[in-house]
C-alpha cells in the first residue's frame, strides 16, 4: 500500500540529515552520532527492500543466495558492526579528549602539512 | 490501507524532526536523546514493514546499547555546549551544496519510478519472523556470523586498551 | 674506365691525414724536429705516391681512372660512393697540390722555428693538405663538397692561427662565414643537380650530359641556374666579387698559410670545381657570361685596390684576387683549360711571391709595411732574385711562365661571342695595373734606402687595413707584428737555407713551367692543352673517338667562341700584354724610383680617389652595414631576447612556475581539518553515485 519510494525517500533524507551533522557539527560526540543516523538510514533501505521483495518475487535479483530475508539478515550485520565501531571510536575520541582536553573537531588538526 | 500510510507519515515526520533537532541542539546530550527518538520511531517504521526481529533489536541494541554507550561518554567527558569557532569553509560551501544535490536526486528519480517500484505490505506470513533469521542466520550466513563474533571481540579488546590510563 | 690498374689513390689523402692525427694528438709533446720530421715525411709521401700514380696511369692509361671503395650514401635511388677518381684535370691539380705543399711544408720548418705552437701549425696544415686532396680527388661533388668543407675549416684553423689576437680570429671567422654563404649556393646547385640526374659522380652526371644530346640554352634553363649556383659557390671559396672580402683580411694568418691556401691550393677550387663542370656551363651560355664577367671585373677591381696598399702582404692578396679572376674569366670564355693552365702557373710564382715576401718580413724583424722598407737588394740577394722572377713572371714578361697563361687567356677572350673585345681590353689593363703594383712593390721593396721607422705611418693606414668590424681601434694593426716575426736577430739578414730551397726550386718552375704550353703561332705544340683535352672534350657535341678527335684537334677545346685564330692577330695579342707589362714596369720605375715625390703629389690631388681606393671602397663597411648589423639586431633582438628567452625559457620557467602554482593551490586541501576531509569525501561520493544513476537511467 505504501510505495516503495516513499520508504527509500525517507532513508535518502535521513541519510542526508546524517551528512549534514557530519559536515557541520563541531561536536565530534555529535559528529559520531551523525554517522549512526546515516547508517540507521541505510538500514531503513535494506529492511524495505527486503519485504518490496518478499512481495514481488518477480523483482528478486537472481543469484546465490539471495532471498528476501536477506535484507533482514544484513540489517543484523550492519547492526553488529555499528555496535562494535561506536565502542572502538568513542574509546579513541576519550583519549583524544585526555591529550588535547578538547571536543572541537577543528582543534585536532594534527594531521595538516 | 489508509492506517498504514497514516503511520508511516507519522512517523517518517517524527524521524525526520528529531534528525534536524540533532542537527541543530548545541549540547550533545539533547543530540544523543533525539537520535534516540529517531530510532524509536525507525523501530516502528521496521515494524510497518514486518520486520519484527530488526525492529526488536533496533530497540534492544541501538537505542538500548549504543546510545547508551554515546550518553556515558558525554557523562564521563563532560562536554559542553558547543562553542562557536572557525569551521571549515569547504565545508560549508562545498560539502552542503554536494549533499543537497545528492538528496534531490535521489528524491527526484525515486519519484520518477514511484508507480514502477511498487508498494510494499504486511503479508499474514512468517517473514521477518525470529525463526526464520534465525534459519538463514545459523545456516546460509554462519560463516559471516562467526566473522562478525571476532569482529566484535577485536573492538572489545581495543576499546579497553585505547580506554585505559597511561600507566606508568 | 677499363682499367686492370689498381692505383689506390685513397692513399694519398690518408697520408697527410695520418700525419695531422700524429701531430695534432701527440705532437704537444715532441720537439719542433719530431713534429716536422712526421709532418715533411707524410707530405713527401703523398706526394711520392701521387707522382707514381700519375706516372702509371699517363701513358696510354685509360682515363677517368676510377676507384670506389665504399658506398656512403644509399638513400632509394641516390647514391654517392667514398670514390676517387684520376684524370687529366686531377693529375696536375694534385701534383700542384702535393708538390707546391711539399715545398712549403720545408719553407715553414724555418719560418715557424721560433713560433709557439708549432706542432699545431704542421698538425693544420697537414690536415689542410688531407682536405685538399680529397677534393680533388673526389669522384663526386659530394665528397668534393666534403673537402671544400674541410679546407675551409683548416683556412679558418690557419688563418686564427694567432688566435690571440682579436683581429686573427676575426679575420678567420670571416673567412669562414662568407664562405659559407657561397658553400650554400653550392649546395643548391648539387641539389638541382641530384634532381636532373639523380646522381653526383662525375662520370654518371656527365655521360648523361653527353648521351641526353641537349642543345645550348638560350634563357635561363636547368643549367644556367644550376651554372651560376655552381659559380657562387665558386666565388665565395675563390674570392671573387662579392665574396672576395675575406682573402686580404687572411692575411693574418703566417705567411706559408698565405702562400699555400691563399694563393696556390685552396682558392683554386672553385677553379677546379666550374673546370670540372665544364660539361654543365657548355650548355648554358648566359651562364658563362656571368662567369666571365664577375671574373674579369673582379680582376681589374682588386687590380686598382692592389695600388694604393702598404702592406706587402695585402699587395699580393690583392693581387691573388686579380688572378684569380683571369681564371674565372678563362672559365667563363669557355677556355678551361687556359685557366688551368694559369691556376699551375700562378702556383708556382704566387707561391713564390708569398714566401719570399715571407723571408722579407723575416729578415727585416717583422716589418710589413713597405715604407719602411727599401734598399734590400744587396742585403739579401737571393730573397731578390727569386722575387725578381716572380714579379716578372706575374707581370707576364716572355719566357717566364705567366706569359704564356696569361697571353692564353687573353687570346681565348678576345675570341669571345659575347663581347670579346671588351673583356680583352678589360683583362689588358689589368695586366697593365697588375704590372704596375707588382713593380711598385718590387722597387720599394729592394730599391732605394733602407729606412725602418723613419716614415711617419699615418692613421689612415692603420684605419684602412684593419679588418672591418665594430669596435676596433685604429691602432689595431699594429706594426712589427711583434707575435708574427720578430726576434731579435739584430740587422737584416738572409733566410736560412731551408727557407731558401723551396724558394729557389719555385722560381725555376716559374721559368719553366709556362713551356709546357707555348701555343702553335708560337712554334710550340702547346702540350698542355693537348693533356687536357681528353677531359674538356667531353662536351655535348662529342660521340665516341674522344681520343683520336683531340689529338688532331689543338685550338677547338674552346666550345664558346670561333677556332680560327690567324698567327698576325695572335702576335698582336700577344704584344699588346707584353705591352701593358712594359707601360707599368716603366711607370713603377718612374714613380718608386726615378722619381719617388711624385707619388705624394698625385694622391694629394686625388685625394678623394685616393681615399676611396686606399679604404678598399668601402666595401668592408658597406657589408657590416647592410648585412652584419641588421642580422646582428634580428639576432639579438629576435631571436635572443624574443624567441630564446621569452618564449623558450618562458615556457620552460612557465611549466616550472605553473606546476608550482597548482601544486600550492592543491596543497591547501591538506588542511588537518577534519570536517574538510570529510565534506570532499561526500561530494567526490556525490558525484560517484550521480554519475552512476545518470549512466543507468540512460
Amino acid at each position: 500500500m505504501i510505495p516503495l519510494s516513499w520508504y527509500l525517500i525517507l532513508s535518502g533524507i535521513l541519510f542526508s540529515l546524517g551528512v549534514f551533522g557530519f559536515l557541520l557539527k563541531r561536536n565530534i560526540i555529535t559528529i559520531f552520532m551523525s554517522i549512526e543516523l546515516m547508517l540507521n538510514a541505510v538500514n531503513l533501505s535494506f529492511v524495505a527492500f527486503a519485504n518490496y521483495w518478499n512481495t514481488h518475487p518477480g523483482t528478486l535479483p537472481s543469484g546465490a543466495g539471495v532471498l528476501p530475508l536477506s535484507g533482514h539478515i544484513f540489517v543484523f550485520f550492519v547492526m553488529v558492526v555499528a555496535a562494535a565501531e561506536a565502542a572502538v571510536g568513542l574509546a579513541i575520541i576519550i583519549s583524544v579528549f585526555r591529550t588535547r582536553e578538547t571536543l572541537n573537531v577543528d582543534r585536532v588538526n594534527l594531521l595538516k602539512l | 490501507m489508509f492506517i498504514h500510510q497514516f503511520l508511516f507519515v507519522v512517523f517518517g515526520l517524527i524521524c525526520v524532526a528529531g534528525a534536524i533537532n540533532l542537527l541543530v541542539q548545541r549540547h550533545p546530550i539533547n543530540s544523543a536523546l533525539s537520535l534516540v527518538v529517531v530510532m524509536a520511531s525507525l523501530a516502528l517504521i521496521y515494524l510497518l514493514l514486518g520486520a519484527e526481529f530488526v525492529a526488536a533489536i533496533q530497540l534492544i541494541v541501538y537505542a538500548g546499547a549504543i546510545m547508551v554507550l554515546f550518553v556515558f561518554v558525554i557523562m564521563l567527558l563532560n562536554a559542553g555546549a558547543e562553542e562557536r569557532s572557525r569551521g571549515s569553509q569547504i565545508a560549508l560551501f562545498i560539502g552542503v551544496p554536494g549533499v543537497v544535490v545528492l538528496a534531490t536526486t535521489v528524491a527526484w528519480l525515486m519519484g520518477q519510478s514511484a508507480n514502477r517500484l511498487g508498494d510494499v505490505s504486511i503479508s499474514p506470513s512468517d517473514f521477518g519472523e525470529t525463526h526464520a533469521i534465525a534459519r538463514l542466520l545459523f545456516r546460509d550466513f554462519l560463516l559471516p556470523f562467526e566473522i562478525t563474533s571476532v569482529l566484535i571481540l577485536i573492538a572489545i579488546m581495543g576499546a579497553v586498551v585505547l580506554g585505559k590510563k597511561e600507566s606508568q | 674506365m677499363t682499367n686492370n690498374l689498381n692505383l689506390n689513390l685513397w692513399v694519398i689523402p690518408l697520408l697527410p691525414l695520418i700525419g695531422a692525427a700524429i701531430n695534432g694528438l701527440f705532437g704537444r709533446r715532441f720537439k719542433n724536429a719530431v713534429v716536422n720530421t712526421v709532418a715533411l715525411l707524410f707530405t713527401a709521401l703523398a706526394f711520392g705516391w701521387a707522382l707514381r700514380a700519375v706516372w702509371t696511369l699517363w701513358p696510354g692509361g685509360d682515363t677517368p681512372y676510377v676507384e670506389v671503395l665504399a658506398p656512403w650514401i644509399a638513400a632509394g635511388k641516390f647514391s654517392a660512393p667514398f670514390g676517387f677518381q684520376l684524370d687529366q684535370l686531377s693529375m696536375i691539380m694534385v701534383l700542384v697540390v702535393t708538390g707546391v705543399g711539399f715545398l712549403i711544408h720545408i719553407y715553414s720548418v724555418g719560418y715557424m722555428a721560433h713560433e709557439g705552437g708549432y706542432y699545431r701549425f704542421f698538425a693544420y696544415l697537414n690536415l689542410f693538405m688531407f682536405f685538399m686532396l680529397t677534393l680533388v680527388l673526389a669522384n663526386n661533388y659530394l665528397l668534393m663538397f666534403v673537402g671544400w668543407e674541410g679546407v675551409g675549416l683548416a683556412s679558418y684553423l690557419l688563418i686564427g692561427f694567432y688566435f690571440l689576437k682579436d683581429s686573427a680570429a676575426n679575420a678567420g671567422k670571416k673567412a669562414f662565414i662568407v664562405n659559407r654563404i657561397g658553400d650554400f649556393a653550392f649546395l643548391i646547385g648539387m641539389f638541382l643537380i641530384i634532381q636532373r640526374f639523380g646522381s653526383l659522380t662525375y662520370t654518371d652526371v656527365f655521360s648523361q650530359i653527353a648521351k641526353g644530346n641537349f642543345s645550348a640554352e638560350a634563357g635561363w634553363g636547368f643549367f644556367t641556374i644550376t651554372g651560376i649556383c655552381l659559380l657562387i659557390g665558386a666565388t665565395g671559396k675563390s674570392a671573387q666579387f662579392p665574396l672576395y672580402v675575406w682573402l686580404p683580411d687572411a692575411m693574418e694568418g703566417p705567411t706559408p698559410v698565405s702562400a699555400l691556401i691563399h694563393a696556390a691550393t685552396m682558392v683554386t677550387a672553385g677553379i677546379y670545381m666550374i673546370a670540372r663542370s665544364h660539361a654543365i656551363f657548355n650548355l648554358a651560355p648566359n651562364a658563362l657570361v656571368v662567369v666571365a664577367v664577375i671574373g674579369c671585373f673582379t680582376a681589374i677591381f682588386a687590380a686598382t685596390m692592389g695600388l694604393a696598399q702598404t702592406d706587402i702582404k695585402r699587395v699580393l692578396a690583392y693581387s691573388t684576387v686579380s688572378q684569380l679572376g683571369y681564371m674565372v674569366l678563362a672559365c667563363g670564355v669557355a677556355a678551361y683549360t687556359a685557366g688551368i693552365f694559369h691556376l699551375m702557373t700562378h702556383a708556382f710564382f704566387k707561391a713564390l711571391l708569398f714566401l719570399g715576401a715571407g723571408s722579407v718580413i723575416h729578415a727585416v724583424g717583422g716589418e710589413q709595411d713597405m715604407r719602411r722598407m727599401g734598399g734590400l737588394r744587396q742585403k739579401i740577394p737571393v730573397t731578390f732574385w727569386v722575387m725578381t722572377i716572380a714579379t716578372f713572371a706575374i707581370a707576364g714578361f716572355p719566357p717566364l711562365s705567366g706569359f704564356f697563361s696569361k697571353d692564353q687567356i687573353l687570346g681565348s677572350a678576345f675570341h669571345s661571342s659575347h663581347g670579346g673585345p671588351v673583356l680583352w681590353a678589360v683583362g689588358v689593363l689589368t695586366a697593365g695595373l697588375t704590372s704596375f703594383y707588382m713593380f711598385r712593390l718590387w722597387f720599394m721593396t729592394f730599391f732605394g734606402e733602407y729606412k725602418p721607422g723613419a716614415v711617419d705611418v699615418g692613421e689612415e693606414a692603420h684605419a684602412a687595413n684593419a679588418p672591418a668590424h665594430p669596435g676596433h681601434g685604429a691602432a689595431s694593426h699594429s706594426h712589427g707584428h711583434a707575435d708574427d716575426h720578430a726576434h731579435g736577430h739584430g740587422g737584416v739578414h738572409e733566410s736560412p737555407w731551408v727557407m731558401l730551397g723551396p724558394l729557389v726550386v719555385l722560381a725555376v718552375l716559374s721559368i719553366v713551367g709556362g713551356w709546357v704550353g707555348i701555343p702553335q703561332f708560337m712554334g710550340g705544340n702547346n702540350h698542355f692543352e693537348h693533356f687536357l683535352a681528353p677531359v674538356m672534350q667531353s662536351g655535348p657535341a662529342v660521340t665516341g673517338e674522344q681520343a683520336a678527335k683531340a689529338e688532331n684537334d689543338s685550338t677547338s677545346a674552346h666550345a664558346g667562341g670561333p677556332s680560327e685564330e690567324s698567327a698576325g692577330e695572335e702576335w698582336m695579342l700577344a704584344g699588346a700584354s707584353v705591352g701593358a707589362g712594359v707601360f707599368g714596369l716603366f711607370f713603377a720605375w718612374l714613380l718608386y724610383y726615378k722619381r719617388p715625390e711624385l707619388p705624394n703629389q698625385i694622391t694629394s690631388k686625388m685625394h678623394g680617389i685616393y681615399l676611396l681606393v686606399l679604404h678598399k671602397y668601402y666595401i668592408d663597411e658597406s657589408y657590416g652595414a647592410i648585412f652584419v648589423k641588421p642580422l646582428l639586431a634580428l639576432s639579438t633582438i629576435v631571436l635572443w631576447r624574443g624567441v630564446d628567452q621569452g618564449v623558450i625559457d618562458g615556457l620552460v620557467n612557465g611549466a616550472g612556475s605553473a606546476s608550482k602554482g597548482i601544486g600550492n593551490e592543491l596543497r591547501q586541501m591538506q588542511s588537518g581539518n577534519i570536517r574538510s576531509y570529510a565534506s570532499w569525501v561526500a561530494v567526490g561520493g556525490a558525484a560517484v553515485i550521480v554519475f552512476m544513476l545518470w549512466w543507468g537511467v540512460k
